[in-house]
């Protein structure tokens, strides 16, 4: 590889003209990937490699990629949360890249949160 | 972890907890003295004297989610079954500094693995943090520092766009037939 090559810089930013994403705060979906001790070494980082694969694929620019510490749930690790705006945040849980994929395809692109992987459904009920 | 990088990447993320702005990770193998030393200092909020001599201990967390902290533990033990070590510099306001050495051709070193993966995962999780990384590995001197780029990129093109991410695994990717 060697040294960042200015040219290439501008190439990149040629070529999103127009097209850049929303900054924090502006996009449509949030999906944060925890990335604590535990997430890395359950495979947190394949789950991210997977998303961006499949983010850039998608062309969207309303969707935001982040990460996070440790949510306390480490043997259901990886976990993410997908947060579509003015719907309930839905944690995922014990994640692998198929799964992923298929969160992102249903929940992040139409909305349709994939209850088979979601840690739950609501809250506890009384009767 | 599988590999080192996945190592560096939890470090990473301690920095990044811990408030820093600036994060220099630097990989240098010495093929003389068969070390590969892995050196990641940040400018965060530091420790004090106290909870250093603590931060071994995988008993010893700051968080509040858990109550073990296993990051800098897993890195030692993973430096100590090579015959290397770990230190741990830190003063609170000033950042910290780990250090750890590995034996680069004994048999339980782990391999690096994806330092792109690693990067791109820590600049989409933390887009407003600087990140210098340099290595020299495979004879070739490699250098990337983010505040080049965002200097470059302006501020009409975030770090995290998919477009700069794919970009910045470009550059780790090995040529074919190399």
């Amino acid at each position: 590889m060697g040294k960042l090559k200015v040219e290439d810089l501008k190439r990149i930013k040629e070529s999103l003209k127009g097209t850049v994403n929303l900054r924090d705060g502006q996009h449509r979906v949030k999906i944060t990937v925890h990335m604590g001790t535990c997430g890395i070494a359950a495979g947190a980082r394949k789950i991210m490699d997977a998303l961006f694969t499949r983010l850039e694929e998608s062309g969207a620019d309303d969707i935001m990629l982040t990460t996070s510490g440790c949510a306390g749930l480490c043997n259901h690790e990886p976990m993410l949360t997908v947060e579509v705006k003015d719907t309930t945040p839905v944690k995922y849980i014990n994640l692998n890249e198929k799964k992923v994929l298929q969160i992102f395809d249903e929940h992040v692109m139409n909305n349709n949160p994939v209850a088979d992987y979601a840690l739950s459904q609501g809250s506890e009920t009384t009767y | 972890m599988e590999d080192l990088s996945l190592h560096i990447l939890d470090i990473v993320e301690n920095s990044t907890m811990a408030g820093a702005t600036l994060v220099v990770i630097d990989i240098l193998e010495d093929p003389k003295k068969n070390v590969l030393q892995i050196t990641i200092e940040d400018n965060g909020r530091g420790m004090d004297q106290e909870m250093l001599k603590r931060v071994r201990d995988p008993f010893v967390t700051t968080r509040t989610t858990r109550s073990v902290g296993l990051g800098l533990s897993l890195l030692e033990q993973a430096a100590q079954e090579t015959g290397g070590n770990m230190t741990v510099t830190s003063n609170t306001g000033q950042g910290t500094i780990v250090k750890v050495s590995f034996q680069t051709d004994h048999i339980d070193r782990k391999p690096l693995g994806d330092m792109g993966s690693t990067l791109t995962a820590l600049i989409a999780g933390n887009p407003e943090v600087d990140f210098i990384y340099s290595d020299n590995l495979d004879n070739e001197r490699m250098e990337l520092d983010t505040r080049e780029l965002r200097a470059e990129l302006g501020d009409d093109v975030p770090m995290n766009d998919p477009a700069v991410l794919k970009f910045l695994r470009g550059l780790f990717e090995k040529p074919e037939n190399s």
